[in-house]
């Protein structure tokens, strides 16, 4: 029985590293620039004409770590929240975290644009940082006073609307150079990410997910529902801060640096608790991690590629494979529990 | 009984200000099993809560294994005190082994990683509560009776000193009611645990409890064994029963009786009577009943339903005026149900009566 799981979980783990492997090595070697697999290989090692080079190392490099970095970020901090809320659909966009951070990066974006000043990957994380605190607070707020969980994610919607609004007026009034990336950045987009971007993401994103792993025990103990929780020795007060802090910083950051991103938050958990057949954390935040990279490196391939040379956005990819996911996940509560 | 492991002085429990009982003061020792009743909203939850550590103490204190319970580190109470509460758990697949082992929490290491031993004491709490062949089940896939026994080896996981249950026993059926505290009995008897509960079932509590504390209009009215508590009209009056009459000696309840010029006369004793009492007071017909010994099984249910009643004292035979009251009443009814078959020495009065009235009543027998 318990071998059985041990199995089961085994192989999950060894397939999503592969699924993760071979779609990061794609996202090197695809492009509208033909380069072979050598050709990148020996980019990366240095040697090779020089444009391959750059290509490979500023431009696909930097793009596939930040979204498979950025990927496992948003679903792990899907996860927490879900845990958070004791609700399967729960997630940093639907919940209008991400709309937060976006709305603050887009108003600091231009108001020191204005000034002839681009602000650096920190301050970026940083606004970001206070716009999901922001959006975090009225959910929070909000929770408090709604009993039911659907009443909830309505609610988290309409303040990404909210939030998406005032982004818009922000992004009008913008200087018009600077209204391209703004708009290109607020749709979501793993693009223009470099090195040192990367290095600030991994700075953040590592540290904090592996926090979150900490928190497995008392998560664990958490999804009994909090009296349970109180009695086992958790601390719930700081418990809940700390999940709560962990999860904004890590949608913040995902949003500071590729914009929103939809339904990753909640997709991955779902898929990673299906497959691996358990909600125990332990499991599923390392699975999510994984998880979350494999697929925003698919969909940033499928975001490059389908109208290449044009590019789609991230969050219309996600979305497309993301949604329905989500409507899953919703109908299998349901089966389990007769309502939500 | 090896001491005192939880107690309380002068307790007032309640939210915030919010006082919801006070002068609570009682005592637990090692295998003891204290049953909280009390009519709904008496705070009975409250107090458990409150002695769970779950809810501050308004004032007073608790005391358990010696120590001011507020003075515990969180992680010690763990360790001494688990509970199971009413509200259901909604984690999502979730299987029963993974449940109980949350019992271990307290003893784990950061990660929560289970050792063998404790992998051994899930194994044997799910066993003892007879749901190791649930293991590998989801949580939400179970019965209400199993579940019970699920967040009961997972409490009993906790390896605690001092075991809290909110009502355990609700949403059970009889069999699973007797079947959950039985388990719990043996508990207290075998590992020495301190029991602690709260139950709606007063004939459970008066079977199962070895104390009983009552609460009512916010305050703790009594507490004491179970022939203290079930004696006289006491659990009348603390639940303010009005539409029946409660029988201390089963601990439950009969219906109230319908009053009236007796319609029919029942002839009854031995406990053969009580079905035809319930049922003409189904049937909403006002009866007479005798001629009953005072220390007959059926007094009491006769006592509770019969409109008038002829009684004896307790092993006498009986006397010709009781037989003389009986049939006045008989004059009055149109009819006379006789359930007894075999009349003894001490009855042969009721035989009498049978025979008198055949005269001219009509009698089922």
């Amino acid at each position: 029985m318990n071998k059985k799981r041990a199995v089961r979980w085994t192989v999950c783990f060894v397939f999503l590293t592969i699924i993760t492997a071979v779609f990061f090595v794609l996202e090197l070697v695809i492009g509208s620039a033909r380069l072979s697999f050598g050709d990148v290989l020996g980019a990366l090692s240095g040697s090779g004409d020089n444009a391959a080079v750059t290509i490979v190392r500023d431009i696909r490099l930097p793009r596939a770590l930040a979204a498979a970095l950025l990927g496992g970020a948003l679903s792990v901090s899907g996860f927490l929240l879900q845990n958070f809320f004791n609700n399967p659909i729960a997630g940093p966009y639907v919940l209008g975290i991400s709309s937060g951070a976006k709305l603050t990066v887009a108003i600091s974006m231009t108001l020191t644009m204005k000034y002839g000043i681009l602000l650096n990957s920190a301050e970026m994380v940083g606004a970001a940082f206070v716009g999901s605190m922001i959006s975090m607070g009225a959910i929070l707020l909000l929770s408090g006073k709604v009993r039911n969980m659907a009443q909830l994610i309505i609610a988290g919607v309409m303040i990404g609307y909210i939030c998406s609004a005032l982004t818009e007026l922000a992004v009008t009034f913008a200087d018009d150079a600077n209204i391209v990336n703004l708009h290109n950045w607020s749709m979501g987009s793993f693009s223009g990410i470099n090195t040192d971007d990367v290095k600030v993401i991994a700075l953040i994103v590592l540290p904090v997910a592996a926090a979150a792993f900490v928190l497995s025990k008392p998560m664990g103990a958490y999804q009994l529902g909090e009296s349970y929780a109180k009695n086992m020795g958790v601390n719930i007060r700081g418990f809940r801060i700390l999940l709560i802090l962990l999860s904004s910083i890590l949608s913040a950051c995902v949003t500071a640096f590729a914009g929103p991103v939809s339904f990753v938050g909640i997709a991955v958990p779902h898929l990673m608790k299906s497959s691996f057949g358990t909600a125990k954390p332990i499991i599923v935040i390392p699975a999510s991690f994984i998880g979350g990279a494999a697929f925003c490196l698919i969909c940033d391939l499928i975001a490059r590629m389908l109208f290449s040379p044009v590019e789609i956005s991230i969050s219309t990819v996600t979305a497309v494979f993301g949604a329905p996911v989500v409507i899953a996940a919703m109908l299998s509560r349901r089966d389990q529990k007769g309502s939500m | 009984m090896s001491g005192t492991i939880l107690s309380s002085k002068g307790l007032s429990v309640g939210y915030g200000k919010k006082v919801v009982v006070t002068g609570l003061e009682f005592e637990v020792c090692k295998g003891e099993i204290l049953t909280i009743i009390g009519p709904n909203g008496a705070g009975k939850s409250t107090i458990l809560k409150t002695i769970a550590a779950q809810l501050p103490l308004v004032s007073g204190s608790i005391d358990l294994t010696g120590k001011n319970i507020s003075e515990i580190d969180a992680h010690d109470i763990a360790k001494t005190l688990s509970v199971c509460f009413t509200e259901r758990i909604t984690a999502e697949k979730m299987t029963c082994e993974d449940l109980v082992s949350t019992g271990r929490y307290p003893y784990t290491g950061r990660l929560g990683i289970l050792s063998d031993n404790d992998k051994e004491i899930v194994r044997k709490s799910m066993e003892l509560t007879g749901i190791a062949h649930l293991c590998d089940t989801e949580i939400r896939c179970i019965s209400d009776g199993q579940r019970q026994a699920v967040m009961v080896a997972r409490a009993i996981a906790q390896q605690p000193q001092v075991l809290i249950l909110d009502e355990p026993t609700s949403f059970l059926d009889i069999n699973n009611k007797l079947k959950l505290l039985s388990i719990l009995k043996e508990l207290a008897r075998s590992r020495d645990i301190a029991v602690v509960q709260t139950l709606h079932e007063l004939d459970l509590a008066q079977r199962f409890s070895d104390k009983i504390l009552c609460i009512k209009d916010g305050k703790a009215d009594r507490i004491g064994c179970p022939e203290e508590i079930f004696s006289g009209d006491y659990v009348s009056e603390l639940y303010g029963i009005e539409n029946g009459n409660f029988l201390p000696m089963f601990g439950t309840a009969e219906a109230n009786k319908i009053t009236g010029e007796p319609k029919v006369f029942v002839i009854g004793g031995g406990g053969r009577g009580i079905d035809t009492y319930r049922r003409l007071q189904r049937q909403g017909i006002p009866f007479a009943a005798g001629i009953i010994h005072e220390n007959d099984a059926e007094y009491p249910v006769a006592k509770c339903l019969a409109a008038e009643l002829v009684t004896e004292k307790a092993f006498e035979p009986i006397s010709d005026i009781n037989i003389q009251k009986a049939l006045a009443l008989i004059k009055k009814c149109d009819k006379v149900i006789c359930c007894i078959e075999n009349f003894g020495t001490m009855n042969m009065g009721n035989k009498s009566l049978l025979e008198l009235s055949r005269n001219n009543k009509e009698v089922i027998e």
